[in-house]
């Protein structure tokens, strides 16, 4: 085992852990806020979200088709595919909801789950065929921006690229945008008064549909975010990439406390960061006897300890109070 | 997990349904309806490859099958679609070995799906030839229905470790993709080089396809010569392209895997100049496949992906080989265990070279070839020259 190594690369690791983390919390949100209104899991989110990434890759697509991609400020360009993603992104998460969750809110609650897989599988493959008619690919890939790929060295091992700076301060402007939206405004009350008691709020005059729309329309533009933020950074995205982030992020807004926004965040960076550290240290600590292909079992594993101890999660579950 | 397969299954067997009822009727006079069949990934990140294999199937098949037709039999291809999984590829399998009038599997494109299916096929000794696995295992179990018209991974693999060391590379980190064919090869690389004095300083497994930042992190650490990823390149490419972006200087190197012009289409500069090794030569080193290159792409509107002028040859002697048992049942359509017989005793010139098959399936003969990229230009991928090539013969069977 060499001591060196494993402090030396230390920071770089901490920092790959961070932005997946972030990755993740972005998506946890939308699992978390459904739940907290609706209690409810929507298992489409995942597909919100890579639907969000597709149509980053095709402005940028478009804007290099157009030879914009050169002329403008690349943190412009990032900026309007990001709004453009979260608007495309919490639009289709409202139809969803209307479409498929409102007529069986009154429903057993099994009920409108199946409806949601339903809606992952058909989203899946409507991505599918409008990308293969539309490009004739699967894969897509995310245009080069030469700035958003700098590197600034911090040591002589460590660096950090600029895009990777970006989808951190992107995430922690949005979370915190979202934290200050859900408990400083008017429409923040409202949210959560639906949450706890739908009947009572009605009566004090909250439209509960509204808030509810609204409620997707938020998570659904978080997800849309993350899925551009992951595609920015990992560049190659295809209808199916949204499965496993998606798993994961429910995992986080379980591990976090489901129902509860800040704990969708740190459950997102705890599972991040433990992905990362074993991803490339497992195989450094055995002696190559437990490769990166166990960073899942490990991290899950760990998950399962917390969850023992902790079985509503780090910061506890936040479900409405029942008359 | 489950539910994502159980889809695929259901959307495998609606392309049946659509398959299968057509074409039903034959002509008055028609002896029968024999079908060759092609299992490949013709949907998802591999469909360049498998649609490949499935096109250049359907060029001999229409070529060829004049002899057939003068016998009075009807012949018709059924493209089978087995989306690079294991349990896809043996729903299919069960599906054709089911369906009497198939006489011949062409396919499959990945060793780890092969292996499963053939042991369907041998059910009923239907005869298997594949254009394209190279995983030892596909001929070491000795069946004979099942051959190939490529090489070997235990080969090409120290063909990689070989060329490795002629290039004074001291050290190689090692990734494979977790599949049969992807870490095999990366273990027979991994095995021979060291038996070669190179030292390998990593070696890891990983299903990731989109975020290698941890796999690269202790990677770039180590600062390896040369990295070689056994696998496919739909998970290659972002993994190369993540690699150059994280400043990772090593040189890249891959097996036969990375034979597709969408390695280039998504990590573009960042594999220009990599090498790979092949079972399967660029169309343009073969003598007689600039005729069949044209043709193809009057045909499809595309030039042949790689593994295509090979599934052309081995649908050509398939078809030589049903021929042949044919006419041994007296003109009558033959059994599946007598085509399989002829098939292991066709000796066919193609457009990949001359091929005779061995007891156990595999040539005996087969070239490797040694190929670097030649531009970041997805176009150009037929560019790509082969630096050495090798006739090596196949091992023979372990006892």
């Amino acid at each position: 085992m060499d001591l060196e190594l494993l402090v030396a690369i230390f920071p770089q690791v901490l920092l790959d852990g961070l932005i997946l983390g972030f990755m993740y919390a972005l998506i946890a949100l939308g699992y978390t806020m459904v739940y907290g209104v609706l209690e409810f899991i929507n298992f489409a989110h995942s597909e919100i979200f890579v639907v969000g990434a597709f149509v980053g890759v095709e402005i940028l697509l478009t804007f290099k088709a157009l030879g914009w991609i050169d002329l403008v400020s690349p943190f412009l360009i990032l900026l309007v595919v990001l709004l453009v993603g979260m608007l495309a992104s919490g639009l289709l998460a409202v139809t969803v909801e209307r479409i498929a969750y409102r007529p069986l809110r009154g429903a057993p609650r099994l009920i409108p789950l199946i409806s949601a897989i339903g809606v992952s599988f058909f989203l899946q493959d409507a991505v599918r065929l409008v990308e293969s008619i539309w490009r004739n690919a699967f894969n897509l890939v995310y245009p080069t921006m030469e700035t958003l790929n700098l590197r600034f060295s911090l040591t002589e091992t460590i660096d950090v690229s600029v895009k990777s700076l970006v989808v951190i301060v992107a995430s922690l402007l949005m979370l915190w945008g979202l934290h200050a939206l859900v408990n400083r405004t008017k429409i923040g009350k409202a949210i959560r008064a639906v949450a706890e008691d739908q009947a009572t709020a009605s009566l004090m005059g909250i439209n509960v549909n509204r808030m509810i729309s609204l409620t997707f329309l938020i998570g659904g533009a978080m997800g849309g975010a993350a899925g551009v933020l992951f595609g920015v950074q990992y560049s190659l995205i295809n209808p199916y990439t949204g499965f496993i982030p998606g798993l994961k992020a429910f995992t986080a807004a379980v591990l976090g406390g489901i129902g509860n926004i800040p704990g969708a965040m740190l459950g997102g960076l705890v599972l991040g960061l433990l992905e990362a550290f074993a991803a490339s240290y497992l195989s450094l600590l055995t002696g190559g006897a437990f490769g990166a292909e166990y960073k899942d079992i490990f991290a899950f594993s760990i998950l399962i300890l917390i969850l023992i101890f902790r079985p509503k999660g780090l910061l506890g579950e936040v479900v409405r109070e029942r008359a | 997990m489950r539910n994502a397969r159980f889809r695929f299954v259901l959307v495998a067997l609606a392309a049946l349904a659509l398959v299968l009822p057509w074409g039903a009727e034959t002509p008055a006079q028609s002896k029968g309806t024999i079908k060759i069949a092609t299992q490949s990934p013709l949907s998802g990140g591999q469909a360049a490859l498998g649609e490949g294999i499935k096109l250049g199937t359907q060029l001999a098949v229409d070529k060829l099958k004049g002899p057939l037709e003068k016998m009075g039999f009807k012949v018709e291809l059924v493209p089978f679609d087995d989306q690079a999984k294991p349990d896809v590829g043996v729903a299919n399998a069960a599906n054709i070995i089911a369906d009497k009038d198939i006489l011949l599997v062409v396919g499959h494109l990945n060793s780890g799906v092969a292996i499963p299916s053939s042991e369907k096929y041998k059910e009923s000794q239907l005869a298997m030839i594949s254009p394209a696995n190279t995983n030892p295992t596909v001929t070491d179990r000795n069946y004979l229905n099942v051959s190939r018209v490529c090489g070997r991974d235990d080969v090409q693999g120290s063909v990689g470790a070989e060329f490795a060391k002629s290039k004074a590379w001291k050290t190689a980190y090692v990734i494979h993709d977790k599949t049969t064919y992807g870490q095999g090869v990366a273990e027979f690389f991994k095995a021979d080089a060291e038996k070669k004095g190179i030292k390998v300083i990593g070696f890891e497994g990983t299903e990731e396809k989109s975020n290698f930042d941890p796999i690269l992190t202790p990677v770039k650490a180590k600062n390896p010569d040369l990295i070689y990823f056994g696998g496919i390149y739909d998970q290659a490419a972002p993994f190369f392209k993540q690699a150059r972006e994280k400043g990772i200087k090593a040189t890249f190197m891959g097996p036969d895997g990375m034979d597709s012009s969408d390695l280039t289409k998504i990590a573009g500069p960042a594999v220009k100049g990599m090498y790979y090794t092949s079972v399967a030569g660029p169309v343009t080193v073969y003598k007689d496949a600039a005729a069949f290159a044209k043709e193809y792409k009057d045909k499809f509107k595309k030039d042949p992906e790689p593994f295509a002028a090979q599934a052309y040859d081995a649908a050509a002697i398939g078809l030589k080989g049903i021929e042949a048992a044919a006419k041994a049942a007296g003109g009558k359509v033959p059994s599946r265990e007598q085509v399989s017989v002829q098939i292991r005793k066709t000796k066919h010139t193609g457009l990949t070279g001359a091929v005779e098959f061995d007891d156990k399936g595999d040539p005996k003969k087969a070239q490797y070839f040694v190929l670097q990229v030649a531009s970041e230009d997805p176009a150009k991928w037929g560019d790509n020259k082969p630096i050495k090539t090798l006739t090596i013969a196949a091992p023979p069977l372990k006892k």
